[in-house]
């Protein structure tokens, strides 16, 4: 049953892909002029920009154009950064480590921010507590991310001394130990989205026909909460930051700016800047790649959680 | 701070609703109050403050606040405060244009898809699919590059990202609405599919769009000044609140106030947005 659930998932994942990589593709060709005269500069002589022509094959008629990039990404290959002397896979396996390490900071830390923020509020909804957490939201989901960090650096790092204030450190330990800072950050800036999506799935649960049955038996208040409410919100947790993977990755990418990580966030913004298309181009595909399979693996875990959901 | 979107002391439904009608939710009018002096200071900019905004004086850079230049100056000796005006110009302008046209063709290919169902809708919620695919950011800022650098690729680049929450509310909606008596009996009495679509079904739908969009504005100003930070905005030199952070960035340790001024009018104009958007949906959602 699981298999075939987990089949018609795959299915569904094909078109999404094929989109994905249609649009990634198409991106060159939103740039105003010839793209290759545009990122190699004005200086650039005929023969270097007839060359990056051949090479990613802008001669020819697009679809043969696209059957030509689908062909090279079969083959992992990303094509050739403009600016440094390296493959662009080759760029982002050396990246990937450190973004990924930090994405799991901040899923751990979001959930370990929001999950009480709304148990707390869930407890008696509309009660002060609920009505602060509310406040807090609404400042909270207005705050811009670096500036969050911004903040955190001045506070726990410059003043306090706590944390190094950017980098990645040089050891294994230091590497651990300087990504804190950058995931807590990104984990703050998506809490208030998290809190109140959990705060609703949690007022569900606390609300259904086991928990009544539970309350009627004389299990106490704080028990119910703990058992049922933090139980079912430790799976709606990972199911919503599941569904807000976007919104993580989007954080992690701006955060590595502002710490200069070395991850693929800030190899993204500064490929912008030194007109590196092909890196660009091979980096969304990436993060569009990673949203893909986490929005699969979550649906997947929450299949095997809840059988109401392969059965159905 | 009065609490957003109060609900009244626990009363019956009915009444609650009719009380309701009379009530304005104090969070509409607290919003709106941030809001209007907010919008009020970009547009009286030239009446408030006392320097040129992008006008240099490099014999008094990185000054601390004082009775001549009230936030101080940044390290080419602009006035603070006079950027700090001018950026709400920019941001609020910028972000407010923003927001139309996602708004504009979400609503209409959510109408469309819902009214219509079969292949466009399933076009239409394929191509959805795909945008969400893409994290925000990184689907803006590829955009951004690949459009070349100006408001007008902010506006295209937010457009195509934002239209998909818009498209899936109203679609909803729609769908709801077309099996309503209402469009049945519009239908029976032979008129056309343009005049239901648009005279019938988009006004009633149109609700719960609008009070997403104002949610929505909130995270377009983050967006506009995300990629200012990131230096992929509004081009310099005219003021934004986020090419003001990425600047003052340099000089934290000696002017912190830099670098996280323009964050705070950031998050107010953001909480005035949202008590607004909370308000709205509450006078809204009366049934």
């Amino acid at each position: 049953m699981l298999l075939r659930y987990i089949a018609r998932r795959l299915v569904l994942v094909v078109p999404v892909a094929l989109g994905v990589t249609l649009l990634a593709f198409f991106s060159i060709h939103l740039v105003p002029g010839d793209p290759a005269r545009t990122f190699l500069g004005d200086r650039a002589t005929p023969q270097t920009v007839a060359a990056l022509h051949r090479a990613w094959g802008l001669d020819h008629p697009i679809p043969v154009q696209y059957w030509l990039f689908m062909d090279r990404l079969f083959h992992g290959n990303l094509g050739q950064s403009l600016y440094y002397q390296s493959s662009v896979a080759g760029l982002i396996i050396s990246r990937l480590p450190v973004t990924l390490l930090l994405l799991a900071y901040a899923a751990a830390g979001a959930v370990l921010i929001s999950v009480p923020l709304a148990l707390a509020a869930a407890r008696r909804p509309d009660g002060i507590a609920d009505q602060a957490v509310r406040a807090v939201g609404i400042v909270g989901i207005g705050m811009p991310s670096f500036w969050v960090g911004t903040i955190l650096i001045i506070v726990l790092a410059l003043h306090a001394g706590l944390f190094p204030v950017a980098g990645y450190g040089s050891s294994l330990p230091g590497h651990l130990w300087s990504l804190v800072l950058p995931g807590l950050t990104v984990a703050i800036s998506i809490a208030p989205m998290l809190v109140r999506s959990l705060r609703t799935a949690m007022i569900d649960a606390l609300n259904s026909d086991y928990v009544a049955f539970a309350r009627a038996k004389g299990a106490g208040g704080t028990a119910v909460l703990l058992r049922y409410g933090l139980r079912n919100a430790s799976i709606s947790a990972v199911s919503i930051l599941g569904i807000n993977i976007g919104f993580l990755v989007g954080g992690t990418l701006v955060i590595e700016n502002v710490f200069a990580l070395p991850g693929l966030g800030s190899l993204m913004v500064q490929s912008v800047l030194d007109r590196d298309f092909p890196v660009v181009q091979g980096i969304t595909l990436i993060f569009a790649v990673i949203v893909v399979l986490v929005y699969l693996l979550t649906d997947v875990a929450y299949a095997l959680l809840d059988p109401r959901v392969r059965l159905g | 701070m009065s609490a957003p979107s109060l609900e009244l002391p626990a009363i019956a439904p009915a009444a609650r609703t009719a009380a309701r009608h009379r009530r304005v939710p104090p969070s509409l009018i607290a919003g709106a109050i941030i809001l209007g002096l907010i919008v009020a200071a970009a547009i009286a900019a030239p009446l408030i403050t006392s320097y040129n905004p992008d006008q240099q004086d490099l014999s008094h850079v990185l000054a601390g606040p004082s009775a001549q230049h009230w936030l101080g100056t940044d390290q080419l000796g602009r006035d603070v405060w006079s950027r700090l005006v001018y950026g709400a110009r920019t941001d609020l302008q910028v972000a407010f244009i923003a927001v139309l046209s996602p708004f504009a063709l979400g609503s209409l290919l959510g109408v469309l898809a819902g009214y219509f169902g079969g292949w466009l809708d399933g076009v239409i919620m394929r191509l959805a699919d795909v945008v969400v695919a893409f994290p925000f950011y990184v689907l803006v800022i590829l955009l951004v590059f690949v459009l070349g650098p100006g408001t007008r690729s902010i506006y295209i680049a937010i457009t195509v990202v934002s239209w998909v929450s818009y498209a899936r509310i109203v679609r909803g909606e729609t769908q709801v609405a077309r099996e309503q008596e209402y469009v049945l009996s519009a239908r029976i009495a032979g008129l056309g599919r343009t005049r239901i679509i648009l005279r019938h079904i988009l006004p009633n739908v149109i609700t719960q769009a609008i009070v997403f969009a104002m949610s929505d504005i909130v995270l377009d100003i983050l967006a506009i000044v995300t990629l200012g930070y990131l230096g992929l905005g509004i081009p310099p030199p005219t003021p934004d609140w986020g090419s003001m952070m990425a600047s003052g960035q340099e000089f934290l340790t000696t002017h912190w106030e830099l670098a996280t001024i323009p964050g705070i009018a950031v998050v107010i104009t953001g909480l005035g947005l949202s008590l607004l958007g909370d308000g709205l949906a509450d006078v809204l959602r009366v049934e």
